[in-house]
């Protein structure tokens, strides 16, 4: 292997990994809140109790989040130090920011949230929870603002010696790749959060543990569970649909599988793309359909591959079609099943629907599949630019740092992450089979 | 512009030292405060609610560095590529060590994770001074600003160094001691009964090591780096910050032993900061010298960011600043006072 891919590997798998955690807890802040606004509103200190055992959870998770984010920050210099060198004027604002803004808020008072709920008062604690919500959100606004820059500079100028400098803020904070990619982001997380909380809720309904709280997981896991997944399909999923075919056209290509420019294009549901021959073998399509989503209009001309150089094609097609197509048919598949959940649940069976419980606790890999996938096709797709139009991604590696020298810290983090993944399981599960507490032990 | 961004990173780099600082102190002392399961609970829970504020000091330190000083930011983090590497997997082990020792009740566990935290914390330290010493000794930069150092040559800082050489290990050395003189005053200050009394013994022992090991740094740091002697000759009022540090460590001694225990914790983060400025005082305005042509160093000048950005920045930045003091205020009194052994985190 080249040193330029294992770069590129060190980055997409420590990232990857990273984001199976903060994908959980800025989602779960947000149900946590929820859960204390709950326990004020009524009273109860049922949600109360409820609130505390996801608290734990989310501990956990968000040490995991914590340890496995700092190679992140760093990452950008060790393996990436002359993108980082050209583009650090401009994208190191909002990683700074996020540090300034974002990760004192929350350090600060997490701790207050997990072990303050006695000393604090009702009042008190839930202004904690909203602060480690708020803490959590800004830092997905400023994290996926950079990503935003990558995807679509804006608010830049070359400089004297092709260093790329900061000309207008605003146009960095308000990019218009910015809005859609942060509500799906966050969309996406509410998603594995409430998917993650639906499951551990029918767990406990099916084992007959923790009766009432298992129904609040479920029924707060299906509803919240329900409007995300709505929201990712629309407005958010298709605003950025229309800014990929706008900004990016040779990446919807490629999402899509379309080799050749049409007219009246299909939308293929599935097939593989075939590099050898430029087509799609075994294709499943909804014939036109492609130029409708995109441009409103049957007849619409949809760009295919061929009317882009090959050299701006995204550099592993295939790969780029089949996550974007996992994460639809995750998607898709998600929706349905939380319909007739959300159904039942509103025609009062859904506790008694053993079958239905099945699936909604089989489903917890599924959204953290699908937020993967659909990462992997924002990231792959931007490729062979590391920022669009701007900057190839070899021209940023670190040159200095050898394909030996990366290899040895990326087989070093493959180990580390083995070990944290087998302690983070062991962990959670433990949590979950205690469960939680009973209302009454306050 | 480039000068008062300079002396902000500095500040927070400070900031982060003091305070994660007192964190890696506790954990080199960790085995020697604390025998018993219980005791070593305690000296967790000493800096078990703050640990985490005090570490995204040096990720927003990191963050500020990387759009003030980009340059600068891509050229370290690549050259000194392998140690940074070793720094993160070692925080990993210290966060993870910390936070999930008191999830599983058992004699297997405990040990475990008490021994992760005291070897990443000490290791750190070391690691830390290495990289201080790397940086004032100065690094085989090219004309593009780049370098790459293997971790050792022939241990000799001349024209070919590596991240370790005599000098940097002695800087490594010297930061494990003075650390461990600091957490050991902060375990002092949070505790009581047995642990308290031999935090103070430590800390006693610790302060002679600090006073050998930072005099022999600051005579081998002149004779490695000639552009100390150059900076303080050129601005001799810059001799007040090695007064300051003598006379915060003279302190340190004279309130440990009267049992002034706040207030020797107060003079270590005094003789901490005392010490950086000095060094960052020596060697400013350069941010990375070069080892052979001087003309090659980073400096303020040519490794920051375009004057808007560091106008825009300055902006968000100060209410940012302004805001973290607040939280700080808040976390810190609302823990504040002695950490008690039948409390549990």
């Amino acid at each position: 292997m080249d040193a330029l891919t294992i770069h590129r590997l060190h980055f997409a798998f420590t990232v990857t990994f990273h984001y199976l955690f903060p994908q959980l807890t800025m989602g779960l802040a947000l149900l946590i809140l929820i859960l204390k606004t709950m326990a004020l509103r009524t009273g109860n200190p049922h949600y109360a109790s409820a609130a505390r055992f996801w608290a734990k959870i989310f501990a956990i998770n968000f040490a995991m989040g914590v340890v496995t984010g700092i190679p992140m920050e760093f990452q950008f210099g060790t393996n990436w130090s002359r993108f980082s060198k050209t583009a650090g004027g401009v994208i190191g604002q909002t990683l700074a920011m996020e540090g300034v803004f974002s990760f004192f808020l929350e350090s600060s008072f997490l701790g207050a949230f997990l072990f303050g709920e006695k000393r604090l008062g009702p009042k008190a604690h839930w202004f904690t929870a909203l602060l480690v919500f708020l803490g959590s959100w800004m830092s997905g606004f400023l994290i996926v603002a950079t990503d935003a820059w990558m995807q679509h500079p804006t608010g830049y100028a070359v400089g004297a010696h092709g260093e790329m400098v900061l000309t207008s803020f605003w146009s960095l904070l308000l990019n218009p790749w910015l809005g859609w990619q942060y509500i799906h982001t966050m969309a996406g997380s509410v998603v594995t959060a409430s998917a993650v909380m639906a499951a551990v809720g029918a767990f406990y309904l099916l084992t007959g543990n923790h009766q009432e709280h298992g129904r609040t997981f479920v029924r707060l896991g299906v509803i919240e569970g329900i409007l995300a997944t709505v929201v990712m399909l629309f407005p958010s999923g298709d605003g950025q649909g229309r800014n990929i075919a706008w900004h990016q056209p040779v990446t919807l290509a490629a999402m899509e599988g379309l080799f050749t420019t049409e007219q009246g294009a299909p939308l293929a549901i599935l097939g593989q793309p075939d590099m050898e021959h430029h087509r799609l073998d075994n294709p499943l399509v909804v014939p036109r359909a492609l130029s409708f989503l995109t441009y409103q209009s049957w007849k619409a001309e949809v760009k295919g591959l061929d009317s882009f150089p090959p050299q701006n094609w995204p550099d592993n097609v295939p790969l780029v079609y089949y996550s974007y197509h996992i994460m639809i048919g995750l998607g898709t598949i998600f929706l349905a099943v939380l319909a007739v959940a959300a159904f039942r649940l509103w025609r009062g069976a859904l506790y008694r629907s053993r079958g239905l419980l099945w699936v909604l606790m089989m489903m917890l890999p599924f959204p953290y599949i699908a937020n993967t996938a659909g990462w992997i096709t924002a990231e792959v797709g931007r490729q062979p630019w590391l920022i669009y139009g701007v900057m190839r991604t070899p021209a940023g590696v670190s040159a200095q740092v050898s394909s030996g020298n990366a290899l040895f810290t990326l087989i070093g983090f493959l180990g580390i992450y083995t070990i944290l993944s087998i302690l983070f399981l062991f962990l959670v599960y433990r949590e979950i089979e205690e469960g939680p507490e009973p209302a009454a032990a306050v | 512009m480039e000068t008062i961004w300079f002396w902000l990173v500095a500040c927070m780099l400070v900031a982060y030292v003091i305070f994660d600082g007192f964190d890696f102190g506790a954990g080199i002392v960790h085995f020697f405060v604390a025998r018993t399961n219980d005791e070593r609970r305690v000296v967790l829970s000493t800096i078990g609610p703050v640990w985490d504020g005090n570490e995204v000091w040096l990720l927003a330190a990191g963050g500020t560095l990387y759009f003030a000083f980009p340059a600068l930011y891509a050229s370290s983090f690549s050259g000194f590529y392998l140690p940074l590497m070793m720094v993160l997997w070692l925080l990993i082990l210290r966060g993870v060590s910390i936070e999930f020792r008191n999830h599983v009740e058992s004699s297997v566990w405990y040990p475990l994770w008490d021994a992760g935290f005291a070897i990443s914390s000490a290791l750190l330290a070391i690691f830390f001074g290495a990289a201080l010493g790397n940086v004032v000794r100065g690094v085989p930069l090219d004309r593009s600003g780049e370098f790459f150092l293997p971790l050792w040559t022939d241990w000799t800082p001349g024209q070919s160094p590596g991240i370790l050489d005599w000098y940097t290990v002695l800087a490594g050395v010297t930061v494990l001691a003075v650390l461990a003189l600091h957490g050991a005053l902060w375990v002092a200050f949070k505790t009581t009964g047995e642990i308290e009394v031999r935090a103070c013994r430590v800390a006693s022992r610790a302060w002679w090591g600090v006073l050998v090991l930072v005099n022999l740094l600051t005579v081998a740091s002149f004779r490695v780096q000639p552009r100390l002697q150059a900076s303080f000759a050129a601005r001799p009022w810059g001799w007040v910050f090695p007064f300051v540090a003598i006379a915060a460590l003279l302190m340190v001694a004279v309130m440990n032993y009267r049992v002034w225990e706040r207030a020797a914790f107060l003079a270590s983060s005094l003789f901490l900061a005392a010490m950086l400025v000095s060094v960052t005082f020596g060697l400013y305005p350069c941010v990375l010298p070069s080892n052979g042509d001087p003309a090659l160093s980073l400096t303020i000048t040519n490794a920051s960011a375009a004057p808007y950005g560091l106008h825009i920045g300055l902006v968000w930045f100060i209410p940012g600043m302004l805001l973290t003091a607040a939280y700080f205020v808040y976390a810190y009194r609302s823990f504040a006072g002695k950490v008690g052994v039948e409390e549990r985190t």
